[in-house]
């Protein structure tokens, strides 16, 4: 095979489900993305590949897929950076059903954020002034860390609680609520800690890392789901958990 | 719509991190540990039945074999509770990802030096 071409085998599925490898010669060009391959071959090779992307710039998160075997954006992950030896492999997001060939179903990844009481209860209305936060407060500090989560679903897909169970709440929605627990506009944190605090919670989490290690935004959810631990454990023994 | 998840199967390439194997290594310490110690207690209740029964089971543990044992244990005990140490320092303080694959790399360091320090003794 000449060096200015890439082996892509991409994954397939049928109209009953079944899935195997398809392999495609995509050529190479500059600072090339994964993403740019998988949109060659549905335009120029086959135009039935189903793939999602919106953005192209590492906003949406709706371009995530497993290269490689690793769960990564695909639309900011160059081709020379994973394609060993010029061979791709792209497949779907692990932990998500599959809908059709790279397309996977979020619906059970975002539900979990509102199981996890991702949601801001306000304290307030629109005719109280605006709140005051101080941008050096540890509370905004940990907030910040942990804000700029686009939900690509990559920590989601790399997480091994979320294969051993599916109920676990994951990374993601377990940082979103370590967000909203450090905003001090938000009067939801006892049923939000009462949420996050069960057998498919924050403490199933086996600190693994795999989450903080694959996620693009390098973000550490890690660290939120330690601090959702912590809090729980004392509200536990406070007897403030719902 | 198929309803179906991890087509694929375990996929080891997403696990070659350093916290990922220290995981690992904690809990196949952890399950070591936890049945080697009711060995432990009954050895020491040997000695409860006489001393003729404890120098038999003692004189036993001579073999190359246990001692090798041994020294993988001590190994495995050392890996746990210096594994365990930096867990607690990454949930109770937030240590953050940075510094995981030194910490990690320190734990396995520890192990080591406890492993070779019992076998030097042992010899």
């Amino acid at each position: 095979m000449p060096t200015d071409s890439l082996a892509a085998r991409v994954w397939r599925t049928d109209i009953a489900g079944a899935g195997a490898f398809v392999s495609y010669v995509v050529p190479r060009s500059p600072s090339q993305t994964v993403l740019e391959v998988v949109t060659y071959i549905q335009r120029r090779l086959d135009p039935t590949l189903a793939y999602r992307f919106a953005c192209r710039v590492g906003m949406c998160g709706s371009c995530a897929m497993t290269v490689n075997g690793k769960a990564r954006w695909t639309c900011r992950t160059h081709v020379q950076a994973v394609a060993r030896d010029g061979v791709l492999e792209i497949a779907p997001l692990a932990n998500l059903p599959v809908v059709r060939d790279l397309v996977t179903d979020m619906r059970e990844f975002f539900d979990k954020w509102a199981r996890a009481k991702g949601h801001l209860t306000p304290t307030t209305t629109r005719h109280d002034p605006l709140a005051r936060v101080a941008p050096d407060s540890d509370k905004r500090r940990a907030v910040d860390a942990g804000i700029e989560c686009i939900g690509c679903g990559v920590c989601y897909a790399s997480c091994d609680v979320v294969r051993w169970n599916p109920r676990y709440l994951g990374p993601a929605a377990l940082n979103r609520a370590w967000t909203l627990v450090n905003d001090v506009r938000d009067g939801g944190n006892r049923e939000r800690l009462g949420a996050v605090a069960g057998d498919a919670g924050c403490h199933a989490c086996h600190t693994q890392q795999t989450c903080t290690e694959r996620c693009p935004k390098h973000l550490t959810p890690t660290a939120a789901i330690a601090g959702l631990k912590r809090l729980t454990a004392l509200a536990a023994l406070r007897g403030e958990l719902p | 719509m198929t309803a179906r998840t991890n087509v694929l199967g375990v996929d080891w390439r997403t696990r070659g991190h350093a916290g990922w194997w220290a995981f690992a290594l904690h809990r196949v310490s952890g399950v070591a540990l936890t049945l080697f110690l009711p060995a432990h207690f009954w050895a020491l209740g040997q000695a409860l039945t006489g001393e003729a029964a404890l120098s038999g089971f003692l004189a036993w543990t001579d073999q190359p074999l246990v001692r090798a044992s041994e020294i993988a244990l001590v190994f495995l005990l050392a890996a746990h509770l210096a594994g365990g140490v930096r867990l607690l320092f990454v949930e109770f303080r937030g240590w953050r990802a940075g510094w995981q694959p030194s910490l990690i790399a320190a734990v396995v360091g520890i192990a080591t030096v406890c492993a070779l320090s019992f076998a030097l003794n042992l010899a």
